[in-house]
This record gives C-alpha cells, structure tokens and sequence, in this order.
C-alpha cells in the first residue's frame, strides 16, 4: 500500500485493541446514506516508475526556452547550493515554528531573512512572508486603512503591473475599498506630480510609488514620496528586490522614506516554474509594525540566558485575534524564503550588485540590438532598471508565435492591457542571457517582421499546422 | 549558534556565483542609486553550506520526528514528488509564457482539478488559490457574489462554530462580513438549537470543518446543510481536515455549496516550515460560475487558461501569476502514486491509527475529550486532572515529549477544551511509532507525579531550553543591527 506501512498482523492487533472487526466500522458514526458513491474519475495507481516516466514525458513536452519575458517574475541564474539546502528534509518536511524549541532552525534562518530584507530596503521590520506580490499589495493596502482610519482609497499608479491592480481590488473590495488609478506620462511612461495634481484626496489615505513600474522605467521616487508625505499620505513602495543592490531603497526615499513596502521575493533565487510557489515580502516603519499582516520572529533568550527565536507579536494574528485579526493568513511561504536567505548570502552586497548591473546593462544592450531593426522602436524615453517596452509595426502575438518555433519567448504582449500604445512588447535580459543569444533574437526579430523565412522548415508556417 | 552576519568578513565575494561580463550603468541618474551597499553577509560558499545546514538540524521535521500535530496532517512527503516536480523543464517555464510552451504542466493541472472535483464531489475546481486561508477567502467572495448577483444584499453575517481554525473568523472579516459564533454542544456536534436561533434572512453562509477540530464527525450535517440551505444561506466546508474522510465522504455529498483543499496537508505537500501551501477551491453548480481565475480548460486535446473572458462571473484572480504551481505539481504526482484505492486508504489508516492511539491512551489512564464518540482522522486527550494533582500544564508535557524525540500534538486548541492536545497521527506512521509515543507520554505522566521539576522544566536536549517570549514581545529584536545600511 504505498505510504502506508501496515502489516496484517498489526493491523489485526489494532481492530482488537480498538474492539472493532473492522476499519469501515470506524466510520459507523457517519451517516450511511453520505458515504461516497465512488471515485470514478480518480486513475488507478501508478507505481514511482511509471509516475517517473510520465512526469519525463510531460516535461518533454513544455520543452525548454531561451526567455526574453519578465513582466514581474525573471529568469537569474539560481547557484546550486540554493535548492540542494532548501530541499533539505528538515526545512522541506517541517511544520510553521509553533514549538520554538525544536524549531530553531527554521527561526534563526526567519530571523536572518528579517535582518537581510531591512537591509536591502532600509526599513525597520519584515514580515516571515505572504503569499506573492500581488496579494502583499492587497495586504498593504489594508494595513494603509487599518493606519489612517478614516480613509477607504488608495491611489494606484496606472503603470503599475496590470495583476497586482486586479488582485489588489478583487480582495479589498469586499471591505469598500477603492483603487484610483494616477494616469502616467505618455512619453516617458512615468508617474508626474502633474497627473498626481489631478486626483481627488477625498477619502485618500496612501500613494502606491512601483519601482520599478511595470514598463521597467524608473520614477522619480524622492518627489513622489515628498508630495504624498505633504499631503499627510502613507506612502507604499513596490520593489524588485534584485534592484535594491543597485537602486536607492526605499526607506531613503524622499525626506523620510517610504512608510511600507512589498514586492515579489521571486528574483532572489525562486525558480520561474510556471508562476510559483513564489513569496511576497512586506516591510514597514517600527511604529506600524502592529498593524503587519503575517508572522514576525524575534530575538530573544532562554532560561538559561542563551540565544533563541520564536514567533512574536502573535497578537496581530488568526489563531489568536480570530476575527479581529489584521489578516486571515496563516501558511505563507516559508521553503522559498528558505530558498531566498540562501540566495542573498551566497551572493552577499557584491554579488547581487553585480546581478543587478549585469541585469541592466543586458537589457540596455537588447534594446539597441532590437530598436535597430526597421519597424522597432523604443516607447518610451525614461531610464529602465531590466526591463522595456518596444513597439512592433506588426501584431506581437504573431511575432511571440514565430519566435517560439526558434526556442525564443519573446517578451510580454503588452497591448491587451493597454491597447492605446498599439503593438506592444514587454522585453527583458537578466544576467543569463548571453550577447549570442540577444543577436540571436535579433536576428529572428528582424526576419519575422520583414517576413523573410527561413528555409526549411518555415517557423511561422511550422506553427500554423 | 552564531548569526550568518557574525561569520561575514568586508570584502569577501563568491565569484562564482556572481555573473561575469561588462557592466555600464552610467544612464541611471545617480538621484536615483544606493549610496551605500546593503548589510548582506559576506560569506563563503562552504561557509554558507555549514550554516544552513548545521541551522536545518535544529529543526525536528517529519523526515526526522513523529510530529503528530492536530489538524495539521504531518503525513510524510513522498521524495519522488519534489524529485519530478523539479525537472528543469518545469522549473524553467515562465507563468507568462504561450500556453503551447506549458502543454505538459496544463495536462497534470488539468487532470489534477478533475481528480478534486470528483473526490470533493463537487462540480468544478480552481487551483490559484495559494493557500488554506486563501482558499477561504475565495470561497466566502464566492458566496458574497453569488448573493450579490442574486440582489440579495441583506445577507451580512457569517456563521462560524467555536471550535473553528482562526482563519475562518478572520476570513469572513475581511470579506466584509459579520461574524457569529455557534457554540458546540456537551458531545462535540454543533449545538443545533442555538444554529437555529441564529440562522435568519441576514445569514449569508455557514463555515464549517467536518470532521471538526474537536476530532469528531458531526452527525448533524444532513439537519445543518437544510437549516442553512431552507434560510437561503450557503455552506462553506474547511477542508482542513478532508484526510479523514478522503474518498469515503464527498463534503459535496454532505451539501456543501464551495470548499477549500489544503493540498499541503491532504496531498501530502511539504509544509516547508510554514509553507507554500495550496488551497484550491471547488464548488458545486450554484457556485461555480464565480471560482477564481485562472483555471486550466482542455479543448481539442489542447490546454488553456480559462480568465473572466470564459468565466464572466468570476471573482477574479487571486495571484498574479496562477498561484503555487510548483505545490500543485507535488499534489498531482502524490494522487498519481496513490490512484483511486489509495485516496480511500489514507482516510482508513488516519482513521485507525487515530482510533489505536486514542484506546491505548485511554487505558493508559488518560482523559479523553469525547469518550463516547469514535476518533477521525485525529482526537483530544485532556491533562485538566494532571494539572489538578500536579501543577503540570499541557505545555509542559508539549515540551518534555521534545526530550523523549516526539514533536508535541497541537496544545491549547480548541480553545474550548482546557489542557488539550489534539493529536494526529497520520497513516503514514507505523504502529511501533505509535506505541512508542503512547509510552513516552505515559513516562512524563508518571514523571510529573515523582518529580514535577522535572518535567515543568523541559526541554533538556533541544537546542535552547524555554524562551522567553515576554521580552519577545516587549523588547521586539526583529532584525540584526541595521548599522551599515544607511549613511
């Protein structure tokens, strides 16, 4: 019986030691007429060796692909003593540190990633983690209404990632809570103090600054935050934290810095599988720190006045707030953060300074190769951290389709999200990709869009059959 | 044991694992730069492989313990699903990619989101939701919209019993909701009389676990699921604990309207000290036209992600991407290994081995919760008498079973039972283990009577003794000292 390691005999001595003839007769207390009718649908079992080779199969199947895609999750390199430690039986099997003495691992190394994550965005508390960037958006925003009592909208940067808008709204809506969009400058991209200048502050408790935006570009986060700070507004950030090694953190922006921040914990040695498990990460000022969503370690000492960890504010939480909790969550996501707190101290200020140069100076690179071609053009004019959006003179789904046939994913199709910038492409080149592999791209660019075709066999053609 | 900080040295790279190549960020305002670099330890890669690791053995895990946690489900981890989950093919394929570069992957999620809607007997799964709490969250929006639809807006309270997980009141909250409580009557079923003082036209749904965190199955549910259903209110099944009755009871069966599967602890994914979980949420007809987004659709052999475009009702996304893929690949190989007769297994040997545990202790002279009632999946002793006789609270004997090598069971929930353990054994454990469980916690027994210092002073052999989670609390050190960070 596969997991279950029952013999016969033991099994008989437990019936006897029950007093029950049977194990159906353990569900006597159920009432027969909801027993399950069967399990049609549910295959029969399959042993390790047939599972194995049909997982190989599937995987054969996706194939594998040279990515040009960000859009908020990006392809870095993972070093391979990330995983082999992660997957380590006693972080990868271990249950949420509730019993802190035999869980000191898993809590130092909690308390470790606190420290780093201050560190990176120069703020004073981190959570354990959420659940991914998107939903930590939905998470600050409550925590924004929770800190300014008698606000119920937060202004949202129309150049904010599509997703997180959309996740951020489905769940504070339910709590009457409103996203107002900032328009962005249509030449750079960016967020103005001008278009801010348009919003109405009714009822407004907090500006949302992405940096950053979804475009890749970069805002002029200082006088962001001092205008929201000028009008008594909470500033709440959203950073890549690959960049921080590289770009101002958040808490120094502006006079004061930013009040929380989040962001999407992926880059820092998660694999990009298919879009998770991933984690969010939220941070904040010390004296909002009661009103964090998540679980918080602390530093403490035993009975003997040694060094220990544990699970602290807790008072903030379901299990002991229940309904007054400042949120439902209870499982976040521990392995990646596991798996994050690896990455950062493999790599260390130097290494993920570098990670995030290399980033950039490749991106930079991809877009002259590409704004080179006729019929590509950059689209907007601000400074990017790893990413940019080009504009195609022909539709990009078909151009994303050619460049599959030749192993290339191609970038982000923009123009669903907003139509108004026409045929747009959303390209990205970490620190993998290879100046072959950037003229490589290039070079099926090119061809695609003057529609000369390889031969044989025809790419676009191949795909159409 | 030293902070990784404390092994840093200035100066010390990896050069390795940083990437090699020209850099040029001259285009990049400097307004716009770090001035200083970030307080990133600086270590080796042997010197980060030894902290890790010695750091993991600190934890007791399921690969090392018996950890039988109430209404966690502790059940081992097969090492094949984390094995075949992480074929590069998998782990390299972006959330954003065309979906004919993930055909393989939307195969198994496709088949996995059939196999939950058979098992929970409902009529369509999503799997995006990432976790219990989130599954929760999906599924009370569920009910608003559905009720919001409908125009029926008077609907503003959800009814939760006393004995439920923490999530469900807070979920409620932040769905909008008022929350009331339904006590729990003296046999551990929900107190129908007062269910039926409560229930009115302002009854938007009921939450519920069955089997309850009490460890009992409540043999009302076919008066409940009418009660709520004839007031027009829906009912939401936690399915924390689905181990129970996996493939013998469909909570769809019992009349359930929407659910969530906590694919970490039925599916036996890894709880990862405190995650990724997955909690996916299936619902029957009336309900499922307003599931989360994306779901995985199959047509002409070809897979895709169905959004609000094919399911206009729907409360939307939930994640930015298509929640915990990777937990969901772990789950569907699980449910590949174990096939239709192994999904009705776990819920006979949970149940056994829950059953055996909860005789042997009662003659072993331990006080049970519900003597008169047949264990689930899991069940309550109570120490309220050793605490009378000897002073020994329930946390005491949580931390004395650390010295004898056990994880603790669940202390202190419910919360309506004084001096509980819930406990857990999972059907992954053999009855050795069992047994050997059963006598340790019989020697601290014993103990507390001969020599209560003894045990009211435990651990011993972990790696620190009791902490001190006062000055946790008062003095919060949540960060190794940010000197450094900033100029």
């Amino acid at each position: 019986m596969p997991f279950i390691p029952h013999t016969k005999t033991e099994i008989e001595q437990m019936l006897e030691t029950i007093g029950v003839s049977s194990i159906d007769d353990l569900f006597d207390e159920i009432p027969t007429a909801l027993k399950s009718s069967g399990l049609d649908g549910v295959p029969d079992t399959l042993c390790e060796m047939e599972v194995s080779a049909l997982m190989h199969r599937r995987a054969k199947e996706d194939g594998q692909y040279v990515n040009f895609i960000g859009a908020g999750v990006y392809d870095h390199h993972i070093p391979a003593a990330v995983w082999e430690l992660t997957t380590r039986g006693e972080f990868y099997s271990a249950y949420t540190p509730y019993q802190a003495e035999a869980s000191q691992g898993t809590l130092q190394l909690i308390y470790e990633y606190q420290s780093m994550m201050t560190a990176l965005t120069d703020m004073d508390v981190t959570n354990a983690s959420l659940y991914d960037g998107a939903s930590a958006l939905a998470e600050a925003v409550l925590m924004s209404v929770r800190i300014k009592k008698k606000t119920n909208r937060v202004l949202i940067p129309g150049n904010l990632h599509p997703f997180y808008k959309e996740v951020a709204h489905n769940i504070v809506k339910n709590q009457n809570i409103f996203l107002d969009d900032v328009s962005f400058e249509k030449t750079s991209g960016h967020i103005t103090i001008q278009s801010l200048e348009q919003a109405n502050l009714e009822g407004v408790g907090a500006l949302v600054i992405s940096q950053p935006n979804f475009f890749g570009g970069l805002e002029d986060v200082d006088e962001l935050t001092n205008w929201a700070h000028a009008r008594d507004l909470l500033v709440i950030a959203i950073v890549n934290p690959v960049s921080l090694a590289l770009l101002k953190p958040p808490g120094q922006w502006g006079e004061t810095g930013a009040d929380i921040v989040l962001g999407e914990g992926q880059p820092l040695g998660i694999p990009l599988s298919s879009g998770g498990p991933y984690f969010g990460f939220m941070c904040c000022r010390e004296k909002f720190m009661r009103q964090m969503p998540g679980r918080i370690i602390g530093r403490t000492v035993d009975l003997e006045g040694k060094q220990g960890f544990t699970l602290t504010l807790q008072a903030r939480e379901q299990h002991i707030r229940r309904s007054r909790a400042t949120s439902n969550i209870c499982t976040n996501q521990g392995l990646m953060v596991t798996a994050a707190t690896i990455y950062m101290s493999l790599l260390g200020p130097a290494g993920l300074m570098k990670v995030a140069q290399r980033s950039h100076t490749n991106t930079v690179k991809l877009v002259q190769t590409l704004t080179s071609i006729d019929g590509v053009e950059r689209v907007f004019d601000r400074p990017v951290f790893h990413e940019s959006v080009v504009r195609l003179n022909v539709p990009v789904p078909d151009v994303l389709r050619a460049l599959q046939a030749q192993g290339i994913v191609g970038g982000y199709d923009v123009s669903s999200h907003f139509p108004d910038l026409g045929n747009v492409l959303l390209v990205c080149a970490t620190e993998k990709r290879t100046d072959e592999e950037i003229e490589n791209y290039a070079f099926h660019l090119e061809r695609i869009i003057s529609k000369r075709r390889l031969d044989p066999p025809c790419a676009v053609k191949a795909n159409q059959t | 044991m030293k902070l990784i900080f404390e092994s840093s040295e200035k100066g010390r790279v990896n050069s390795s694992q940083s990437p090699v190549g020209h850099v040029d960020v001259s285009d990049i305002p400097a307004s716009l730069l770090r001035a200083k670099s970030p307080a990133l330890p600086e270590v080796s890669e042997m010197q980060a492989v030894r902290h890790f690791t010695k750091l993991s053995q600190r934890n007791f895990s399921i690969d090392t313990h018996f950890y039988p946690l109430g209404s966690c489900t502790m059940k081992y981890n097969p090492r094949a699903c984390n094995t075949l989950a992480m074929l590069p093919e998998f782990l390299g394929r972006h959330p954003y990619g065309p979906e004919t570069t993930g055909q393989g992957f939307l195969a198994c999620m496709h088949e996995l989101q059939e196999m939950l809607t058979t098992l929970t007997g409902m009529t369509a799964t999503s799997l995006t939701p990432m976790a219990g709490a989130q599954g929760e969250l999906a599924g009370i929006a569920m009910i608003r919209a559905y009720h919001d639809n409908k125009g029926d807006e008077a609907r503003c309270e959800i009814l939760v019993p006393d004995a439920a997980h923490g999530t469900n009141p807070a979920t409620a909250v932040m769905c909008g909701y008022k929350v009331r409580e339904i006590p729990t009557g003296q046999n551990g079923d929900i107190d129908i009389d007062a269910l039926k003082a409560a229930v009115g036209p302002q009854t938007a749904g009921l939450m519920l676990t069955n089997p309850s965190t009490l460890g009992v199955f409540d043999r009302g549910i076919e008066e409940i699921q009418q009660l709520i259903h004839k007031a027009g209110g829906l009912l939401y099944y936690d399915g924390a604990n689905l181990n129970a009755i996996l493939g013998k009871v469909k909570p769809g069966d019992m009349g359930f309207d929407v659910m969530h599967i906590n694919l970490h602890k039925t599916f036996s994914t890894p709880h990862g000290g405190g995650g990724p979980g997955a909690g996916p949420v299936a619902a029957n007809e009336k309900l499922a036209p307003f599931l989360p987004v994306p779901m995985v659709m199959e047509q002409n052999g070809k897979y895709f992600w169905a959004t609000e475009k094919t399911i206009p009702k729907s409360i939307g996304r939930l994640s930015a991407n298509m929640g915990n893929a990777g937990v969901l690949l772990r789950a569907y190989i699980y449910a590949r290994l174990l096939g239709k007769e192994g999904m009705k297994r776990v819920a006979e040997f949970s149940v056994l081995n829950a059953n055996y545990m909860m005789h042997r202790l009662k003659d072993a002279g331990f006080e049970l919760a519900y003597p008169e009632r047949r264990a689930t999946h899991e069940f309550i002793i109570t120490l309220k008498k050793l605490k009378e006789e000897t002073g020994v609270i329930a946390m005491d004997v949580a931390k004395r079973l650390l010295d004898k090598g056990f994880h603790a069971p669940t202390t202190y929930f419910p919360l309506l039972v004084p001096e509980c353990f819930l406990i857990e054994p999972t059907e992954t454990e053999d009855k050795t283990t069992l047994d050997n469980f059963i006598e340790a916690l019989s020697d601290i027994a014993r103990e507390a009577s001969e020599n209560v210092d003894k045990v009211t002073g435990a651990p011993y052999t972990t790696p620190v003794r009791r902490l001190d989670d006062v000055k946790a609390a008062r003095e919060p050190d949540l960060a190794w000292s940010k000197q450094g960070a900033r100029d």
